[in-house]
C-alpha cells in the first residue's frame, strides 16, 4: 500500500511539473508572449477569439505568480481554453472525441506486441538456437529501426492501395452510426487493424529479446532445474516457473514504452487519418492552434502518467517482494 | 613518443580489434562506414537537389533513377543531399544528449544524499512525461530551423541517459581506487574526470550509439511534421514533402521509399553495432562467452540449463 501511494506521489509530482511547463511554454517565445501570439494571428482572429485567448494563457496584467495561480485553477477545472482553429469551441471538447480513439489505438498496439513479444521471447529461449531464435530477433531489429510512421505509409500503400484489403482511413466506416452494434464494431476493428499492426511489427523486436534474454538466465537457475527434474511438465515450468520471474524486466520497461509508443502512434494517426489526439495535433501545429497543442500535450500526459500508475500496481502483484516491503 | 598517446593508440586499435571480430558490430561498421562517405561524397556527385528537372511524380527511369517528386526534383539527390544534413544533426544531438546526462548522472551518482535525491526526481519526472508531444509543442512555439529542433531533442532526450550513468557512478564510487583518490585528498572535479569518468568510456561510447538512434528518429518524425525548416532537404523534409504532394494517394511508392529505407538502415547500423560493444563489453555477456568456451572444450552442447544468453556467429 505504501509503495503504491509513493508512487501515486511521484506521479502527481510529475503531473505538476508538466502543469508547469505548460505554462511557461507561451512565455518561451522570443519576446513578450502576449504580443507574439497576437502578432502571428494578426487580421486572422476576431476580437473576442483573441480575448479567449489571452484569458486561456493567462496573459493578463496580473503578476506571473498571479497568472499561474489562475491557469492551475482553469485547469483543474479541466478548462484548457478555446480552440483558436475551431473558436469557438472549448479545447477540451474537442479533446475528448479525439481521447477514446488515441486510448483504444496505442492500448491494442501495446498491449498485443508485449503479449506477442513476450511470448516469443519465451518460445525463442526455451527452444534455443531454432529459428524463432536466429533469424526472427535481427529481422524484427531491422524493422523496429524504420520510422512508424513510414512503416505505415508503406502498410497504407500496400495493403490499403494496392491489395485494397483494408480502409484507406478514418476510425469506422463513414456510412456507420456509432454505436454497441456488430457492424460497427467490425468496421472499427478493420480500420484499427493496420495502424495498430504497424506499431505492433515496429516494437515487437524490443520486448523480444528483452523477454528471451532474462528468459534464459532465469531458465539456467536452480530452482528452474529442480522443477524440471521433479517431471512438471514443460509447459508448467516455462509458463509458471520462468516466465513468472523473467517478466518482471519487462513490466518495468512497460510503462516507459509506454509514453514511446505514445508518441510514435500519433504519427501513425496521421497517415491513416485517424481521428485521435495525432491527428488533432497535426492540425492544431497547422493551423497554429496553440491552445489545442497544448490540452493534447496535458492529457496525452496524464494518461501516460495514470497508465504507468496502472503498471506499478501490476507490478506489485507480479512480485510479492515489494508487497512484503511494504 | 610519450607513455599516454601510444597507450590512446592501442586503445583505439582493440576498439577496431574488438569490431572485426564481431560480426554484428562488424556489419553495423560497414553499414556506418558507407553512410558517413555518402554524406561526405555524395552531395558533389549528384545534382542540386531543389532543381525542378522533370515532370512531377516520373516513376524511377534510367534519366532518374529514383524518380521525380510531386514538384519535379530527383529524388536521388534529395535522398542523398539529406543525408548529410540528418546525420550531422543526429549525431551532434547523440553527443550532446551523452555530455547533458552524463554530466547530471555524474553529479547525481558522485555526490549522493539531497543532491542526488532532487537530480534523481528530476530525470525521473522527465521520463515519465512523454517525449514527442513535448518536443512537437516546443518547436511549434520556438522559431523553426535545425538549431531549433536539435535543442528541443536534447531536452526532451536527456534523462534516459542520466539515469544510466548515474547507476555507473555509484558502483564506481563505491570501488577502491576512488575511495583511495577521496582519501588522499583529490578535488572531486579531478576524480570525476580523472577517475570515474575514463572507467566507463564504453558505456558513453554505446550511450552515443544509443542517443544518436533516438536523436535521427525523432528528428525524422519532427520533420515530418513539418516541424523544421521545410525550405532545406533533409529526410524528415523529403517524407513531409512526400506526404503534403499526396504520394500515398497517387501511388507514388518512389517518393518516400528511398528516404525510410535510408533511415531504417543508419537505425540498423547503429543497433548492431551497440549489441557488438556490448558483448565486448558486458561483464555478463563475457562471463557467458567464457562458459561457451568451457562448454566447446568439453565437446557439449549448451542445454537448457545453461545460462549461456549469446551464441556463437
Amino acid at each position: 500500500m505504501r509503495f503504491i501511494l509513493q508512487r501515486l506521489g511521484f506521479y502527481l509530482l510529475a503531473a505538476w511539473a508538466a502543469l508547469t511547463l505548460n505554462f511557461f511554454l507561451p512565455r518561451l517565445m522570443p519576446g513578450d508572449p502576449a504580443t507574439a501570439l497576437f502578432a502571428r494571428f494578426r487580421g486572422q482572429l476576431r476580437p473576442e477569439a483573441m480575448q479567449a485567448l489571452r484569458e486561456a494563457f493567462g496573459l493578463t496584467p496580473e503578476p506571473l505568480l498571479g497568472q499561474y495561480i489562475t491557469y492551475l485553477g482553469h485547469v483543474l477545472r479541466g478548462d484548457f481554453g478555446v480552440s483558436v482553429a475551431y473558436f469557438p469551441s472549448p479545447v477540451s471538447t474537442i479533446i475528448g472525441t479525439g481521447l477514446l480513439w488515441t486510448m483504444f489505438l496505442a492500448g491494442t498496439a501495446v498491449a498485443v506486441s508485449f503479449v506477442l513479444g513476450t511470448l516469443l521471447g519465451v518460445a525463442a529461449a526455451w527452444w534455443r538456437g531454432g529459428w524463432m531464435d536466429t533469424l526472427l530477433p535481427p529481422a524484427l531489429a531491422l524493422l523496429g529501426a524504420f520510422p512508424y510512421f513510414w512503416l505505415a505509409m508503406v502498410a497504407l500503400y500496400v495493403f490499403g492501395f494496392q491489395l485494397a484489403w483494408f480502409p484507406l482511413g478514418h476510425a469506422y466506416a463513414d456510412d456507420l452510426t456509432p454505436g454497441m452494434n456488430l457492424p460497427f464494431l467490425a468496421s472499427v476493428l478493420r480500420h484499427a487493424a493496420l495502424p495498430v499492426g504497424t506499431v505492433v511489427v515496429a516494437t515487437l523486436g524490443g520486448w523480444m529479446l528483452s523477454m528471451r534474454n532474462t528468459m534464459v538466465s532465469v531458465l539456467g537457475s536452480d530452482y528452474v532445474n529442480l522443477a524440471r527434474a521433479k517431471g512438471l511438465p514443460p509447459s508448467r515450468v516455462v509458463l509458471r516457473y520462468a516466465a513468472r520471474n523473467a517478466l518482471l524486466p519487462s513490466v518495468t520497461g512497460f510503462g516507459m514504452a509506454l509514453g514511446f509508443v505514445l508518441g510514435g502512434s500519433l504519427l501513425t494517426e496521421i497517415v491513416f487519418s485517424y481521428p485521435g489526439q495525432g491527428y488533432l495535433l497535426l492540425q492544431a501545429v497547422q493551423s497554429q492552434d496553440y491552445p489545442l497543442m497544448q490540452g493534447i500535450f496535458l492529457v496525452i500526459t496524464l494518461a501516460v502518467l495514470g497508465a504507468n500508475w496502472l503498471v506499478d500496481i501490476a507490478y506489485l502483484w507480479l512480485d510479492p517482494r515489494t508487497r512484503e516491503g511494504s | 613518443m610519450t607513455a599516454p598517446a601510444s597507450r590512446r593508440s592501442t586503445g583505439a586499435r582493440a576498439w577496431l580489434d574488438a569490431i572485426r571480430r564481431d560480426r554484428k558490430a562488424s556489419v553495423g561498421a560497414l553499414i556506418l562506414v558507407l553512410f558517413a562517405l555518402l554524406a561526405v561524397v555524395g552531395p558533389l556527385l549528384v545534382g542540386d537537389p531543389t532543381a525542378l528537372v522533370a515532370v512531377p511524380l516520373e516513376p524511377p527511369s534510367s534519366a532518374h533513377w529514383l524518380g521525380t517528386t510531386g514538384q519535379g526534383q530527383d529524388v536521388l539527390a534529395q535522398t542523398v543531399v539529406g543525408t548529410r544534413v540528418s546525420l550531422l544533426i543526429g549525431f551532434a544531438v547523440g553527443i550532446v544528449v551523452v555530455l547533458v546526462g552524463s554530466l547530471v548522472g555524474v553529479t547525481a551518482g558522485y555526490f549522493g544524499g539531497r543532491v542526488d535525491g532532487m537530480l534523481s526526481l528530476l530525470f525521473n519526472v522527465f521520463l515519465v512525461i512523454p517525449g514527442l508531444p513535448l518536443a512537437i509543442v516546443l518547436a511549434a512555439y520556438l522559431p523553426s530551423g535545425p538549431l531549433t529542433v536539435a535543442a528541443v531533442l536534447v531536452f526532451t532526450g536527456w534523462a534516459w541517459n542520466a539515469r544510466v550513468v548515474r547507476g555507473q557512478t555509484l558502483s564506481l564510487r563505491r570501488r577502491d581506487f576512488v575511495l583511495a583518490s577521496v582519501v588522499s585528498g583529490e578535488s572531486s572535479l579531478r576524480i570525476i574526470t580523472r577517475e570515474i569518468l575514463p572507467n566507463m568510456t564504453s558505456l558513453l561510447v554505446a550511450q552515443v550509439i544509443g542517443s544518436s538512434v533516438y536523436a535521427i528518429g525523432a528528428l525524422v518524425g519532427l520533420e515530418f511534421l513539418g516541424l523544421g525548416d521545410v525550405s532545406s532537404v533533409t529526410w524528415g523534409t523529403n517524407l513531409y514533402w512526400a506526404s503534403n504532394d499526396s504520394a500515398l494517394l497517387t501511388g507514388a511508392w518512389w517518393t518516400y521509399v528511398p528516404t525510410g529505407v535510408c533511415v531504417a538502415l543508419v537505425g540498423f547500423g547503429l543497433v548492431m553495432l551497440n549489441s557488438g560493444f556490448d558483448e565486448i563489453t558486458n561483464p555478463r555477456l563475457q562471463m557467458e562467452r567464457a562458459w561457451r568456451a568451457h562448454l566447446a572444450a568439453a565437446g557439449q552442447p549448451a542445454s537448457r540449463s545453461t545460462p549461456v544468453v549469446v551464441r556463437d556467429g
